[in-house]
């Protein structure tokens, strides 16, 4: 029973994260239609600077003892994630813009650019080395769920996606902004015939996204660090996340976020070779059967 | 999906082709001399081995940014899998070395670029059902399934270890070399030339055939395309597979001249760097590809030289191409010949 419980935990905590990811990813897509490859490598700098925050902010606080990190560091989660949703804020008027008016293949150029200068900018200020974080998420402690025991920093990111889910979901359904971004997302030049400023919802949209991918790696790295290339794979996972919900639907990557972490735990409980393979698979399918995704419009 | 989107590429003006034409004979005739003019002046530094072996990688990238290209610059679908083709076709030659012991080059390059035929006849079904976004990321999540497969089930593909690939023999073994640096800088210079012509010729006929003015009008206007009764579905799918095709006879001539095949290039980034050679040289003409491959090359082996952080460089030139020269090389080269032509 309590290893079940922990499994049920960990496919909980891996989706709470992608959902963040792939929730920004989704997000960005659903109002700008950008597809933004650069987005895994934001995921990778709020880990960063969240790494580098609390060593920072630990050494100081706690006279340099290592794993002594009190847990009033989880407050530099919001503001590792607002780091890097500015870094979304200047990226979209500056880049991006300009290209709106072209094919929408440059978009995916450019964020494809925009992904290697990124990885080589964390690699200039931090260096090749992986940082961790891990005195935060062992300054937890852990808990007893369901006769299982299990981190208390676990459950705090659990319940931190949840939440963010929900807040997201206030915000885009129950906010004026939320009907702003949905009209802009409908249709652009209409939004802006009814008077929406249409730049200013796209840096807000934009940054609102990166904020989340700046707070998913914030969240991840005291569990498991900060390292070059994590970007990468994270972006990939993202995509199949969103191609199995539907790009650009909040719930679609809510469900997908589920169904991707449900399935990699099973997956690396019994079939650890098909592990990866299983997910793209999955993606496929879905792509085959619904193109727009499960909870997606075409 | 059908409404009318912002078309790739607006078609180079027909009337310009033959002037680019006219400069890639004296190209090709100083590609087939370079072994030559070892020592010569001024050429020379192009001509060391070293330096034909750069070119050999070069040309090698340029046949698969050509076949890259079939998709973008003539269909206007943008893959972000064409590593799949690339790499299926190396690993194709690492298993034929590993499990059967097979070192000819002739039956690499059957098996190499049948494999990829058959890869991108399976892909193929399922992908040119979708256009733009779509098909990026259904061929990116499509070519991580290889790249994951490469990578777990290691007793198969070595993992991250990879395959070993010996020297081959030539023309069904009757040309054999042992001395390693000179079999790659000369009998495979000229072996990469010479199938790096038929790569071109081939694409050159296709493109300028009806099947390839179709599939521009594909590009431009899909729905106008099938208006004038071109079975849009049907040429995508063999443009496809042409494009896989080629872009896998790449990949098995580079698992030999590189000498070791990692599940690197079944990775997604390495489909964007091949992404980068078309966009370098320029995807809206017929010679950008093969001219971005080759000066990607370059660009990577002095950019890597120079700093550790040639990433990050390379994405700062993608980033200035796409905003400033959307056209790459050749495009900077004709604005730069007509305005020569306008100040004269």
């Amino acid at each position: 029973m309590d290893v079940l419980a922990v499994q049920v935990l960990n496919a909980l905590l891996y989706a709470a994260v992608l959902f963040l990811i792939a929730g920004g990813l989704s997000l960005i897509y659903g109002v700008m239609r950008i597809v933004n490859l650069a987005h895994g490598n934001l995921y990778a700098l709020g880990a960063y600077v969240m790494a580098w925050a609390v060593g920072v902010a630990g050494a100081s606080l706690s006279g340099g003892i290592p794993g002594t990190a009190p847990p009033l560091l989880v407050l530099l989660l919001p503001v590792a994630a607002a780091v890097v949703a500015v870094v979304g804020a200047v990226m979209e008027p500056t880049l991006l813009r300009p290209l709106y008016r072209r094919a929408e293949e440059y978009q995916l150029l450019i964020t494809f650019g925009l992904l290697l200068i990124l990885e080589d900018v964390m690699r200039i200020l931090w260096g090749a080395t992986p940082l961790s974080a891990s005195g935060l998420w062992a300054a937890f402690g852990s808990a007893n769920v369901l006769g299982a025991v299990y981190p208390r920093y676990n459950l705090l990111v659990i319940v931190l996606g949840l939440a963010v889910a929900a807040l997201l979901w206030a915000v885009v359904y129950r906010t004026r902004f939320g009907v702003v971004l949905r009209a802009t997302s409908q249709d652009r030049r209409m939004a802006a015939a009814m008077g929406i400023d249409v730049g200013r919802t796209y840096v807000l949209a934009f940054a609102l996204g990166t904020l989340m991918a700046g707070l998913a790696g914030a969240v991840i790295v005291p569990i498991q660090g900060a390292v070059l290339g994590m970007g990468v794979d994270a972006l990939v996972l993202a995509f199949v996340v969103v191609v199995i919900g539907g790009l650009g639907s909040l719930e679609g990557a809510l469900a997908g976020a589920l169904i991707v972490g449900i399935v990699r735990t099973v997956a690396i409980q019994y079939f650890p070779e098909l592990e990866l393979a299983v997910l793209y698979l999955i993606a496929a399918a879905v792509l085959v059967t619904r193109p727009a995704g499960l909870l997606g419009r075409a | 999906m059908n409404e009318a989107q912002p078309t790739l590429a607006p078609p180079v003006p027909t009337a310009r082709r033959p002037a680019a034409a006219w400069a890639l004979g004296p190209l090709a005739l100083l590609l087939l001399l370079l072994p030559l003019l070892e020592g010569v002046p001024l050429v020379g530094v192009l001509a060391s081995p070293f330096q034909r072996i750069q070119m050999t990688y070069g040309l090698i990238f340029g046949i698969a940014a050509l076949g890259f290209n079939l998709l973008l610059g003539y269909t206007g679908l943008l893959s972000f899998g064409h590593s799949a083709f690339f790499g299926g076709a190396a690993y194709t030659v690492g298993f034929l070395v590993r499990y059967l012991g097979v070192t000819t080059m002739e039956l690499w390059l059957a098996a190499g670029v049948a494999a990829t035929v058959l890869l991108a006849a399976v892909f193929g079904l399922v992908t040119v059902r979708y256009t733009r976004i779509f098909f990026s990321i259904l061929m990116l999540a499509l070519s991580q399934v290889l790249w994951a497969l490469a990578l777990k089930f290691f007793w198969i593909t070595n993992g991250t270890d990879g395959l070993r690939i010996p020297t081959p023999g030539l023309l069904g073994g009757l040309v054999r070399t042992e001395d390693k640096l000179a079999f790659l800088a000369t009998t495979y210079y000229y072996y990469v030339l010479l199938l790096f012509f038929a790569a071109v010729g081939l694409l050159w006929v296709l493109t300028h055939s009806p099947f390839g003015y179709a599939l521009q009008a594909i590009r431009d206007n899909e729905v106008r395309a099938r208006f004038v009764g071109i079975p849009v579905r049907r040429y995508r799918y063999l443009a496809f597979v042409v494009s896989g095709g080629v872009t896998g006879l790449a990949g098995t001539l580079w698992a030999p001249l590189n000498g070791l095949v990692t599940p690197d290039i079944l990775y997604w980034p390495f489909s964007g760097r091949i992404v980068f050679m078309a966009v370098l040289g320029g995807f809206k003409s017929f010679a950008g590809p093969m001219v971005g491959g080759v000066a990607y090359n370059y660009l990577e082996t002095y950019v890597i030289k120079t700093t550790q952080y040639w990433q990050g460089l390379l994405g700062v030139i993608l980033v200035a191409l796409v905003l400033v020269m959307p056209q790459g090389i050749i495009g900077a080269l004709g604005w730069l010949r007509r305005r020569a032509r306008e100040g004269a």
